[in-house]
């Protein structure tokens, strides 16, 4: 048990009147919630609710609704942090409704879904509002049986004192709300969890597998108009003259709105605007440069070349040692700029009037994106709400809010409701891209040992391209980072695992090779080089050494690595990412003389997990979108215009390519960290060093499949 | 604008649409069927998925005025207390992750059931790979798969 200061005071804890919120809550607790366990509420409906927080009320009947409040878009929050809530207030999970919060910047914090984050960065937040409202319930106990809170116990949502007695939390509910916010309380020790680290169904299963609504697209409201936009077909290119009249005689369209260099066609449905944009006849002209993948390959290698003024890392003197060295290894990897293709694509509600402005749909970043309307639209915060939908993926698009304010503009427009919906091709060609990016890698060697090591990133519209305090960090006496960036006016930004996604798998290529010139086996000559950094690490050190090995000696061993089987490859890679440790090894065989991935194991070091069902789906998945982009995913401009604009010339990894994944999760009682991302930058690596196994031939580029070396 | 007389979920619906409307597009915004999802219109993904006369069909790419008489169903209709041996499976297995294409999934899937009961592993990759699923739960989809192929 853990003893800890509460940071609530009073006005976080709502105290509302049962005849006021009863009604309200009930409504939204019978008709669209979702209950944790399909058919497990028989009880009464409840007629009172009390709201113990502002992340949980208790009902009469004992029903418990926990507000879940960051933004799902398929990291499983929504479920696994009521878990946490539900774990400190000692609740039966069973009992558990789960109700998504919208924008609330005075209850929540950080209501986002980016970077792995959300469970650890929420954890103690989750914890203490489950252990304070746990002892505001105990104490209102004790009140009525006039004994010391201490001598009270609590399981499953009852409290019993030393006479055996038992009251319910329903019992003591709305006495609990109206007491002293407790100064001290305590948290479970991990070991005492029952709810968390147990298997527990996706809150939303109900309504997913028997298509309720559920997804921004899905949106209705009274009075409701189709949106679809004409966007520049390309970028540098801006709007000169349009003409509508064809548009508008379109069955179902409403309206034309020109707004910026766009053109918003309105419907009374979807179809009829998506024929209305086809439509519309317009001019464009060129308002900067219409840029190539040609021109970016080119410039980003000329960058490689390239002596930064101020490296992101230098320890030593690499330089130097390159001169003096037996043998240099120089190698450059190259990615192509990637669209995030979520499968529901970008979509808002807009509904702006004179009193107040109504937003609803899958944004990642709530907060921010009500900034940035308040300055579009010229008004106050408050007069702006925003609630969340659950989301048909993000991957880090919907973390730029561009369509929630295409939404809100086009609705200021014409004060009217709209559901703006990007195409497929839309989504595809406006989008906000991972940027295209190359690392050129150099290691001296020298006497059997790596005695330098030199990298240099670039990529388009990158800040910093690199990792610098990443592992080999710290292994080494000698190690210089360098990064450049290209300036693009192709949007760019996050995407599932920003940088890493393809840093790691040129990093762990990389060593793969060096390890090979070295004649030492992968895994042992990275631990090798861990050694160096738990002994004396060179600079600073931003890694747990210990974890980063454990995972790859686990990965090694339930992998079977070194032990050879007829016809199968392996290939190892290890990368941290997200505060969270993982080493995967990829196992495939030739068909036809073309590598085909069968298996991959994966050791995972994230800490505490939180719902084992669904943190595994989420690594799995990982680890699956990391190979899928890897052997496939292919994008390129001409003339700054975006080439694939469909799933018929974009290839997204499908069941007959996914492999078999294991996923080793490392028992651990520390805080969890991050899962949405970090198993997938070290797949790609793990795959591209089974290909070597297999073929012989080095990957030096993604897509994979496009490299005729091994799969022409 | 025509009329039409649809067949949906043992329903008769009457729908005054643009004859080359897609089915998918009367299912979500005339019928307010919002199960089947709009991924990208040209058959490409599979998220759109129903079922005509019991056999999967992607309604982006079907224009009403080529339904005739034929019996529509949809997410919505597939069982009547959401029992199917596949939604039954997909709980078993906790598949979503988004769940944006797990409706289509799901249809897709029980067309192949109702064809070949027993399908091997092969068989069922082969029906499914028409379906993208974005955050690749498809090992997850396979195993549920098979489960209600043991429960059919």
């Amino acid at each position: 048990m853990t003893l800890i200061k509460t940071k609530y005071n009073r006005r976080s804890f709502l105290k509302v009147s049962a005849a006021s919120t009863g009604g309200l809550m009930i409504g939204f607790s019978w008709a669209v919630s979702c209950s944790p366990t399909p058919g497990a509420i028989e009880k009464a409906p409840p007629s009172d609710w009390f709201d113990i927080n502002a992340f949980l009320s208790i009902a009469d009947n004992g029903q418990v609704t926990i507000m879940s409040p960051n933004p799902e878009i398929g990291q499983n929050v929504k479920t696994s942090m009521p878990m946490v809530v539900a774990e400190e207030l000692d609740v039966d999970w069973t009992n558990v409704i789960v109700k998504q919060a919208g924008l609330n910047t005075e209850a929540f914090t950080r209501q986002v879904a980016g970077g792995s984050q959300s469970i650890r960065k929420s954890w103690h937040g989750l914890r203490m509002a489950g252990a304070t409202a746990k002892q505001m319930l105990v104490n209102a106990a004790s009140q009525r049986w006039n004994v010391d809170p201490s001598t009270l116990t609590t399981a499953k949502g009852t409290i019993t004192n030393a006479n055996g007695d038992q009251l319910s939390y329903a019992e003591v509910a709305s006495l609990a709300a109206t007491l002293e916010v407790p100064v001290e309380v305590t948290l479970k020790d991990p070991k005492d969890f029952k709810i968390i680290g147990t298997d527990r169904g996706n809150v939303d299963m109900e309504n997913i597998i028997t298509g309720k609504p559920l997804f921004g697209i899905d949106t209705q409201r009274e009075g409701m108009q189709y949106a679809v936009v004409l966007r520049p077909p390309a970028f540098g290119m801006k709007l000169k003259s349009f003409q509508d009249e064809a548009a508008r005689k379109v069955k179902g369209v409403t309206d034309v709105v020109p707004f910026g260099d766009k053109i918003a066609v309105l419907a009374t449905s979807t179809w009829a605007a998506m024929k209305g944009q086809k439509a519309l006849d317009a001019e464009w002209q060129k308002a900067g440069s219409l840029e190539d993948t040609d021109y970016h390959d080119r410039t980003m290698l000329a960058l490689l070349d390239k002596k930064s003024s101020e490296p992101r890392r230098k320890d030593g003197n690499a330089t130097a040692q390159f001169k003096t060295a037996d043998k240099v290894i120089e190698r450059t990897y190259e990615a192509p700029f990637l669209p995030h293709n979520c499968l529901e694509p970008m979509n808002f509600f807009a509904h702006v009037t004179d009193e107040n402005v109504e937003l609803y749909g899958p944004i990642q970043t709530p907060e921010r994106t009500r900034t940035r309307v308040a300055e579009l639209l010229g008004r106050d915060k408050s007069e702006i709400s925003i609630g969340l939908s659950r989301m048909g993926g993000g991957f880090g698009r919907r973390l730029y809010g561009d369509f929630v304010l295409e939404a809100a503009e086009i609705s200021g427009k014409v004060k009217k409701p709209i559901q703006l919906l990007f195409t497929r091709e839309d989504d595809m060609t406006a989008g906000i891209y991972r940027p295209g990016s190359k690392y050129k890698f150099k290691a001296a060697l020298k006497e059997g040992q790596m005695t330098a090591y030199h990298l240099v990133g670039v990529g388009a519209n990158m800040r910093n391209a690199t990792r610098e305090n990443n592992w080999p960090a710290a292994t080494l006496d000698h190690y210089l980072v360098e990064s450049h960036s290209l300036e693009s006016n192709i949007t760019t930004g996050a995407w599932r695992a920003p940088i890493t996604n393809f840093l790691a798998y040129a990093e762990q290529s990389f060593i793969d090779e060096v390890a090979e010139e070295l004649g030492q086996d992968p895994v042992q000559f990275r631990l090798g080089l861990f050694k160096r950094a738990k002994d004396n690490p060179v600079g600073k050190l931003e890694y747990d050494v210990d974890k980063f090995v454990n995972v790859i000696e686990l990965a090694a061993e339930k992998s079977g690595w070194g032990q050879k089987q007829d016809g199968i490859y392996k290939g190892f890679s290890a990368y941290y990412s997200h505060n969270t440790y993982v080493a995967e090894v990829a196992e495939l065989v030739l068909e036809r003389n073309k590598p085909k991935v069968t298996k991959m194991t994966v050791a995972i070091d994230c800490g505490i997990v939180v719902n084992p069902i669904a943190a595994e789906n989420q690594a799995i998945g990982g680890v699956i979108d990391g190979i899928g982009h890897a052997l496939f995913g292919d994008f390129s401009f001409v003339n700054g215009q975006p080439q694939a604009k469909n799933f018929d010339r974009y290839r997204l990894i499908r069941m007959k390519e996914a492999p078999e994944v294991n996923i080793h999760f490392v028992k651990s009682q520390d805080d969890p960290t991050g899962l949405g991302e970090p198993t997938l930058p070290p797949a790609g690596g793990a795959v591209a060093n089974a290909i070597y196994a297999a073929t012989g031939k080095r990957l030096y580029k993604q897509p994979f499949t496009k490299q005729d070396v091994v799969f022409g | 604008m025509a009329l039409f007389n649809l067949h949906i979920n043992g329903e008769q619906r009457e729908v005054d649409v643009d004859p080359d409307m897609p089915i998918l597009w009367v299912l979500r915004d005339h019928l307010k069927l919002l199960g089947t999802k709009y991924g990208c219109g040209i058959a490409q993904c599979g998220a759109c998925t129903v079922h005509l006369n019991g056999i999967a069909v992607r309604s982006c790419s079907l224009p009403v005025s080529s339904i005739g008489d034929s019996a529509i169903t949809t997410i919505e209709g597939l069982s009547a207390n959401a029992d199917h041996a596949l939604q039954e499976a997909w709980r078993k297995h906790d598949v979503p992750q988004c769940g944006y294409c797990q409706a289509g999934q799901i249809m897709n899937a029980a067309s192949l059931l109702a064809q070949n009961p027993d399908p091997s592993e092969q068989d069922i990759e082969n029906a499914m790979n028409g379906n993208i699923c974005r955050c690749c739960t498809y090992n997850k989809i396979k195993a549920a798969i098979q489960t209600a192929a043991q429960n059919v």
